[in-house]
Order: C-alpha cells, then structure tokens, then sequence
C-alpha cells in the first residue's frame, strides 16, 4: 500500500456490562477508500462507528484517525470526521439551508467562504430548490441527503455512515447513492458506512468488512470475498459459510 | 510578526471559534422561535392566569405584611420568575429529545468543544426567557403594577433573567443527563419544579415562613432570582439579600452547573 492508511483499529473492543459488543477488532481504511461494513443487527457495527467517531470511549484497544488518536485527540478527530448517524438527525424545524448554516458554524468554515461551501454542498446534494422548505416536509432521501451535505461542508478525511439508506425507498437509495459518488470524486473522503443490504454494500464497496460477534469475519473487495465460495457463490452465501448465519429482511438473523 | 503577537492573535482566534460555536447552537433556537412564535404566546397563558386570577384574589388577604407594595406588585416578579423557570425546566426534556432524533449526534461529533454546547443552549434558554417576559411585562402593567423603566433597572432585569435561564436550563440539562428517557424526566420535571416555586419568595414573603422551608428557600437559587427583580422591576423596589448578593448567587451556580453539564452531556449519546 502506498498511502498511508486514514483510519486504523487496533484491537479495538467493547464492552456492556457481559456483553462484548466489538471485540478485538482491527482495521486499516486507504484515503479514498468505501468500506462498507456488513453484518445483522447487534453485530457490533454502531458501537464501532460510535467509538471511531468519538461518541463512545473503548473498553480496550485503540484507533487513530488521520493520525490522531480516537482517546486522547477527540476534538482533532472530530474536525476531520463527518457523521450521519442512523436516525435521520437534521433538524426538523429548521430549514435546509439553516441546518447546513448551523454545520458551518460548528465546523468553524470562515464567513468569507460559507455561503459558498453551502450553496455547493446544497448543489451537489439536489437540494437546491428546496433549501428554504422547513426539513419536516422533505422525504426521507432528502433528509438523508441534507445530511450528507451538512456532514460533509468541511471536507472530512473520513465520513461515516450508520445505515444510510434504513427505511428509504429504492429511488431513494439510489439517489444517495449517486449523489455520494459524485461527493468521492469531488472531496474524496474515504467513506465507511454500514448496512445490510449485500447488493448495496457490492455495488458502491470497494471492501467489505464482514462483522459478526463484534469480530470481523472477513475483509476484501467483493470478487474477493466471493472468489473462496465457488462459482455462483453470493455475498449472502460468504456471509453464510463464515459465520454459520443468513442475513434476513431488516437485517435480523435467520 | 513578533514571537508574543503570533501567540495573542492566535488566542483571539480561538476565542472567536469559541463564540462562532455557542452562536451557532444559540442561533438555530432563535430562528425556531421566528418560525414558530405562536409557541411563546402559548406558553404566556400560564404567568397570565397567575397574575390575574391568583393574583386577583390574593389582593384582598390582608395577612401579609408588603412595605408599600400592592400584593400584585410583589407577586409580579415571582410569576415573572416562574416563567423564566418553568421554560427552562423543560430544556433538559428538549436535548432528551434532539436525542432520539439525532439532532444531538450532529453536535457531538463536531468539532466544538462541550463547553461549547451546554452554554450555546444556556444562551438559547436565555432569549426563550427574556422574550416571555415582554409579555408578563406587557401584563403586568395593564394590571396597574407600577414598573420601573429606568434603563439601568431593565437591564438589570434582563442580566437576572439571562442569568437565571441559564441556569435552570442546565441544570434541567444535568437532570437529563442522569435519567436519559423522556418518560422518566416527565416525572421528575413535574416533582422538580413544584417545590423550586413553592420553596421560594415568589408568592410570599420568606420571612411567614417556617424555620425549615426558610432554610431551603435561602439554598434556593429562584429566591435569589425573585429577589432581584423585586429591586429592579417595580418602581421603589427593594431587595432583602441585595443585589450583589442576587447576582453573585445566580451567576456562581450557573458556572457550576456548567462545569458539570459539559462533563455530563456527552453521555446522552452513548
């Protein structure tokens, strides 16, 4: 690998009380890179996002992020990270445009350049036209792409995604999807995400962690991945014969 | 540019980032009350109702002992407090709220400081309250409660109101922090602010009471918050503890709950 790597876990784990939610897991993610981490519900996902995003401190083990380190440098990772967390966290009685002012502040972008970066981000997203509407009147796609603009103003190293596309519509999946390739190729963050739809996770990955137990079952591209299970072999059947389960509707086992 | 100058105009800037990040959080609550001001006026009906049917009644019981003051003219500045106090007893119910919607997620994983947060929505709590209390203003004097409308006076009025937004707010933040569900600060909201308001002189003189419910209304940052504005808001108005006192008070306990708050704040989304 030539770049050096913008994310690494190391060990990384968990606890709750008897529960090891994540559980010695190590990871590197390349700059530029889409990782989409995949696995059924309580498979430790949202605590290894919230513990990468400093949310939630580990039990054991470490993480860095652009180089600073999860524990001791949380403000730092923070100004190189952007977040969409699983409920759709735009601010309802707020319109787009002041949601995405809001973020702005936050993220400390100069005035001078604000009103630019926003009406770019609003831009990219298609949300141009309805930048004055108040976000409870936006579907749940436009939702999730406010977001994504308003996480991604300052130009993150890493954006995180907790289950972008939950309780979209088909149409509504694929224009995330589009309008976060287009992001890729206009920022280039590196984009980990997780979710439970394989066909997602093969189509816009370009590695998949495969997570079960808190543990990472499997790690590679898609080819990759499937390449160990013969010819015809899905990601649901890798999944399957690496840890003994079928994701099933709603990301529960079967 | 010298070594020293380098390290100053590096401070100005820190502290303007500081300042853009409360603004931003303090701002997004003040464009809601734009957008939404029918839920100030609502919130109005309950200091009205007090003012004019407690207040009302209240004028003609002749046990209590007032200097020169009307009962309604000393009960003006305890309802004016109970407002302030009962809007920002429900911000700890708000961030519960901002929870469960992922609005508070989008603070957490920014960049800004915890401070940051819990005094940009001290701020926020604080304008709620200054804009309540146009209207028991408002009220108030249409009722004949002779106000003080000198300046310095109003000013002093809105420092207390400020002051005490802020801290009601946090503290009702703290609340939040330990007991996490909605369900649960419903109850404890409803069994918390009862006693502030009775266990205070926003009603009645502390001096009628008791020597156990004194000492609880002398520890009760709200007595110190009536108090004050018993000086500032009506015309020959004075204060028992004194104004440095009032503000000392207020303003020292807020700082606490701060300090606390900002420890505690990250846990609402663990």
């Amino acid at each position: 690998m030539t770049a050096a790597p913008i994310v690494e876990v190391r060990d990384l784990t968990r606890v709750f009380g008897a529960v090891v939610a994540v559980d010695r897991l190590s990871l590197t993610i390349s700059p530029g890179e889409i990782v989409a981490l995949i696995g059924p519900n309580g498979a430790g996902k949202s605590t290894l996002m919230k513990m990468l995003t400093t949310l939630l401190p580990p039990t054991a083990g470490s993480a860095s992020i652009a180089g600073f380190d999860i524990v001791r440098q949380p403000q730092a990772v923070r100004a190189h990270i952007g977040y969409v967390p699983q409920v759709l966290s735009a601010d309802g009685d707020l319109t787009g445009y002041e949601n995405t002012l809001l973020s702005a502040r936050l993220y400390l972008i100069p005035p001078e350049q604000r009103a630019q970066r926003i009406a770019a981000a609003l831009e990219m997203m298609g949300l141009t036209e309805a930048k004055h509407r108040l976000v409870r009147t936006y579907s749940g796609g436009m939702a999730r792409r406010l977001e994504i603009a308003q996480s991604t103003l300052h130009r993150p190293a890493v954006l995180f995604m907790d289950e972008p596309t939950v309780g979209l519509d088909p149409v509504g999946r694929r224009t995330v999807w589009a309008h976060v390739e287009t992001l890729r190729k206009e920022i280039g963050s590196a984009i980990v995400f997780s979710t439970h739809y394989m066909d997602e996770a093969e189509e816009v990955a370009d590695r998949i962690a495969m997570i079960q137990g808190g543990r990472l079952a499997a790690l590679g591209t898609p080819a990759e991945l499937k390449a160990g299970q013969g010819d015809g072999a899905t990601l649901d059947d890798v999944f399957t014969a690496l840890t003994g389960v079928r994701i099933g509707a709603g990301g529960k086992t079967r | 540019m010298s070594a020293p100058s380098l390290k100053i105009a590096r401070d100005v800037s820190a502290i303007e980032a500081y300042l853009t990040q409360i603004v931003a959080v303090a701002d997004a609550e003040a464009v809601k009350l734009r957008h939404d001001p029918m839920d100030l006026l609502s919130r109005a009906v309950q200091p009205v109702l007090w003012l004019v049917l407690f207040g009302q009644v209240m004028a003609h019981v002749r046990g209590l002992q007032l200097s020169d003051h009307s009962y309604l003219e000393f009960l003006a500045p305890g309802v004016l407090a109970q407002s302030v106090l009962f809007v920002a007893i429900f911000y700890g119910l708000s961030a519960i709220w901002e929870r469960d919607l992922g609005v508070l997620h989008r603070y957490m994983v920014s960049p800004a400081p915890r401070s940051a947060l819990v005094i940009g929505k001290a701020v926020a709590s604080s304008i709620r309250g200054v804009s309540q209390s146009l209207v028991v203003y408002l009220c108030a004097a249409l009722l004949g409660v002779r106000l003080s409308l000198d300046p310095i006076h109003i000013l002093g009025v809105v420092g207390l109101i400020v002051a005490a937004s802020a801290l009601f707010s946090t503290f009702s933040l703290i609340i939040a922090c330990i007991v996490k569900t909605r369900e649960r600060f419903m109850g404890i909201g409803q069994f918390l602010t009862m006693p502030i308001f009775f266990a205070s002189n926003a009603i009645y003189p502390i001096t009628i009471m008791p020597d156990w419910l004194k000492a609880i209304s002398v520890a009760n940052p709200l007595s110190y918050e009536v108090d004050g504005l018993r000086a500032l808001m009506l015309s020959n108005g004075e204060s028992a503890f004194g104004l440095v006192r009032d503000y000392g008070v207020l303003f020292a306990v807020t700082v606490v709950f701060i300090v606390i708050a900002t420890r505690m704040y990250p846990r609402l989304t663990q």
